[in-house]
């Protein structure tokens, strides 16, 4: 069975592979994290309580403040971040964030892709192809 | 597509500038080529967040990297100015804070300043530094910063988070992508309100809720139906807020700013229109009102104006303060508070006056567990959409009715 791919029009970092973590819902590292834990802290995110640790974040759009651009660096530093981040709109501190930390990011599709993609299933972030692909 | 480079820049990326202006150079392209800029722009002035909460080991290492560079130009080329610090060292033991986190400021102080970055330590450098002018493009961090100048001032920036907008200063460019370009500056949707806020929580809260209508960083409201000419304190607080529930950079009020004199100046006929009432713009601030207890008052986000100042202390005057009452602004306005007496009157009921943080930046969580403080009033909208995540119970109201829950412990339903 081939693999069924979605196609980005913003992407940046390594090549990951790794299953999905999948909200209708924004990310900020600062707003939404306990970057301690590891875990997503806001009370109202759909994600509250989850691990994000070494999984592909799929969410909705980024929001918040600045910090991001920062704090993705400095979560890689101690191996708890994110493997990749897709989004279905970015927004330029998420991707300045992703070139200091070298997080993989994929942005733009042609779909809801929290729709598209169901929460645990591995996929794989391929940005220099701008692509991901649930395997 | 690869972004177009003049000679100046090519020789920057080719290293001729020095290791430090060509890592920040190679960090703007990567940038600029995820969101399809063609070129950079000339930036004439640069603002930075970089508070250690956020920098964290790694990032206070990274920027000391840089510092101790010897070889070509390490310092910034065009005014380069700072957001909030993680502390105020006058206050530090009281707020919990730990030596560990005090030596990592010190650190990125120091390292800044190697850099040529002025330690201006304030999220209100449009009230208190220099406002950007229209049409001016700048590398802004902060997003209250950065939507206040763009919607008020005219100017324009992108979200320039502390990596890109130091890169910015070492560079004195940025890419040309997002709000540099005048078509991704008109309106994307209408807003219709109803009522004009009086309150700066009020302004706040329907920041909030225009952001929520809005909802990402690409989205330009065009507002209508407020009255008036708006306080520079209160636009401050209506952006931050929109800034912050919604990721949003940039606002037009039409007849207001200074870009949309008339609706079809920023908008086209076939917006989609949303309608806000006041009804919407209580429901959210009750939507945070969840307990009557309060453990701490927070006045900060953005910090305050001296007029802001002023009005706190009035409110404390003849009071006697039964829990904790933070107010902080910045290093340029606190010396005016002093001069003019309103930071004694605040203190003298129990209040406390805090300079160059911000309460949000400055280990939050951190104070939190050192103080005991959970259940935390203030008039600041964008303060409680962020504290949540810190394990605080954050509630919205006025400036009175949080002074007044600063005296009796409760907070008032507002």
């Amino acid at each position: 069975m081939s693999a069924k791919i979605y196609r980005a029009r913003h992407a940046m970092g390594p090549v990951v592979r790794g299953p999905a973590l999948v909200a209708s819902d924004g990310f900020s590292a600062r707003y939404d994290l306990d970057r301690i834990k590891g875990i997503f802290s806001r009370p109202s995110h759909k994600l509250a309580g989850q691990s994000y640790v070494g999984k592909i974040l799929v969410l909705d759009t980024a929001k918040g403040g600045v910090a991001t651009a920062w704090m993705l660096h400095e979560m890689k530093s101690r191996g708890i971040v994110p493997l990749a981040i897709v989004l279905n709109s970015v927004n330029p501190i998420l991707a300045q964030g992703a070139a200091l930390g070298d997080v993989a990011m994929l942005a733009g599709f042609d779909e809801d892709i929290t729709a598209a993609i169901q929460s645990g299933a591995e996929v794989e972030v391929d940005p220099q192809q701008r692509l991901l692909k649930v395997l | 597509m690869a972004m177009k480079l003049n000679d100046e820049e090519s020789d920057i990326l080719a290293g001729k500038a020095g290791p430090v202006p060509q890592q920040a150079l190679r960090h703007q392209i990567k940038v600029g080529e995820f969101f399809g800029a063609a070129d950079f722009v000339p930036v004439t002035q640069a603002h930075i967040m970089a508070d250690t909460e956020s920098l964290g080991e790694a990032g206070v290492q990274w920027l000391e990297g840089l510092a101790a560079t010897t070889d070509g130009q390490r310092r910034v080329r065009i005014p380069t100015i700072t957001d909030p610090r993680g502390t105020d060292f006058a206050k530090a033991d009281w707020l919990g804070q730990t030596s560990v986190m005090l030596d990592l400021e010190r650190r990125a102080i120091a390292a800044f300043e190697k850099l040529g970055v002025a330690m201006t330590n304030t999220c209100i450098n449009y009230q208190t530094i220099q406002a950007p002018t229209r049409n001016e493009h700048a590398a802004f961090g902060d997003t209250g910063v950065v939507i206040y100048s763009n919607s008020v001032c005219g100017a324009r920036s992108n979200f320039e988070g502390g990596p890109s907008a130091l890169s910015a200063g070492l560079t004195g460019r940025t890419p040309r992508y997002g709000f540099h370009l005048p078509e991704l500056r008109r309106g994307t949707v209408r807003i219709q309100v109803d009522h004009t806020p009086t309150m700066l929580n009020g302004w706040g809260a329907l920041g909030g809720v225009i952001g929520r209508i809005a909802g990402n960083y690409w989205a330009v409201p065009v507002i209508e139906g407020i009255e008036g000419a708006s306080k520079s304190d209160q636009l401050k607080h209506f952006g931050a807020s929109m800034a912050s529930f919604g990721s949003i950079a940039l606002y037009h009020l039409v007849g207001l700013t200074p870009e949309a004199g008339r609706l079809s100046d920023v908008a086209a006929a076939d917006l989609p229109v949303h309608s806000v009432t006041r009804a919407d713009v209580e429901a959210l601030q009750r939507s945070y009102h969840r307990d009557d207890q309060v453990d701490v008052v927070v006045f900060s986000a953005p910090q305050l104006s001296l007029y802001e100042l002023g009005d706190l202390a009035k409110l404390c005057d003849g009071r006697r303060f039964s829990l904790p009452l933070l107010a902080v602004t910045s290093p340029q306005v606190k010396p005016d508070s002093d001069r003019m007496g309103y930071t004694a009157r605040i203190e003298a009921a129990g209040g406390s006056v805090l300079s160059g943080m911000c309460f949000y930046q400055s280990y939050a969580r951190e104070i939190s567990e050192a103080r005991g403080w959970k259940r935390l009033a203030t008039n600041s909208a964008k303060l409680v959409n962020i504290l949540g995540g810190y394990g605080y119970r954050p509630m919205l109201a006025s400036m009175e009715s949080c002074v007044d829950a600063a005296v009796s412990g409760k907070l008032m339903q507002t």
